[in-house]
């Protein structure tokens, strides 16, 4: 199965790219799955996702645990802890 | 009926929420949220400003998710609106590079007495710093490429006074 994953500041910065597809593993079921996969995919990755419980998740624009399962999301977003306001 | 119920007829409470590279208008928003009502009792606005942190900075760049930022924010309007009876909500959050001085953020709660529309302000404020998707890095005006600024407990913890025992 194939999402599209996107990233933001740091975590954007630090692998290069702002969004791709990503063909997902079989074993690959929860967001916190997503993350260590991604943590394989080179020294890019490995420096985003360096400490995974600090990067906070979306699926298809709402807020997501680590835990969650993935399911048939079309959209997945990986980023820092957010600084707005 | 209970004091203070909503009865059928009430106006429905507006809520604009809008995520924008251009400034706004203080006087405009307040007049957009009260100018033709009757009820409205209390107005509370909060503006968030870029901070030069000691002179340090030249400006801070916003970054944000499109789509989910207006989504984030729209919810935590919303559930403002329900929870302290607000008569309209207003919520503007710039993007892009942002000099000290310059405006970030303006929340403008309306109601029909102070004490709910400067909670709904703060309401939507402290969820807005921890769950709206929003980064801001510094740029420095050494020219250097500044950091990301840092998430702060402090704001989880402000959110925390808002929970329902």
């Amino acid at each position: 199965m194939s999402v599209r994953i996107v990233y933001f500041a740091w975590v954007r910065e630090r692998i290069g790219k702002g969004s791709e597809e990503i063909d997902l593993p079989a074993d690959v079921k929860t967001v916190g799955d997503l993350i260590a996969h991604l943590a394989t995919l080179g020294e890019e990755y490995a420096a985003a996702f360096e400490v995974p419980r600090v990067i906070r998740a979306a699926i298809n624009e709402e807020h997501a645990e680590h835990d969650e399962v993935i399911g048939d999301a079309k959209e997945i977003a990986l980023f820092p802890p957010m600084t707005g306001g | 009926m209970a004091a203070g119920g909503k009865i059928s007829g009430d106006p429905v409470a507006p809520v604009s929420v809008r995520i924008q590279t251009g400034d706004f208008d203080i006087s405009e928003e307040i007049e957009a949220l009260t100018g033709d009502r009757a009820d409205i009792g209390a107005v509370v606005s909060f503006t968030g400003l870029c901070r030069d942190e000691g002179g340090r900075l030249s400006a801070l760049e916003l970054e944000h998710y499109p789509g989910m930022a207006e989504r984030a924010i729209r919810a935590i309007a919303d559930e403002a609106v329900a929870r302290f009876n607000l008569s309209g909500i207003t919520a503007i959050h710039r993007y892009g590079a942002i000099p000290p001085g310059g405006n970030i953020v303006l929340v403008v709660a309306s109601a029909p007495h102070r004490q709910a529309a400067f909670d709904g302000a703060s309401f939507l404020m402290d969820f807005l710093k921890t769950d709206a998707p929003f980064w801001k890095k510094e740029h420095l005006k050494d020219g250097g490429s500044g950091e990301w600024v840092s998430a702060k407990d402090a704001d989880d913890k402000a959110k925390l006074r808002w929970q329902k025992s």
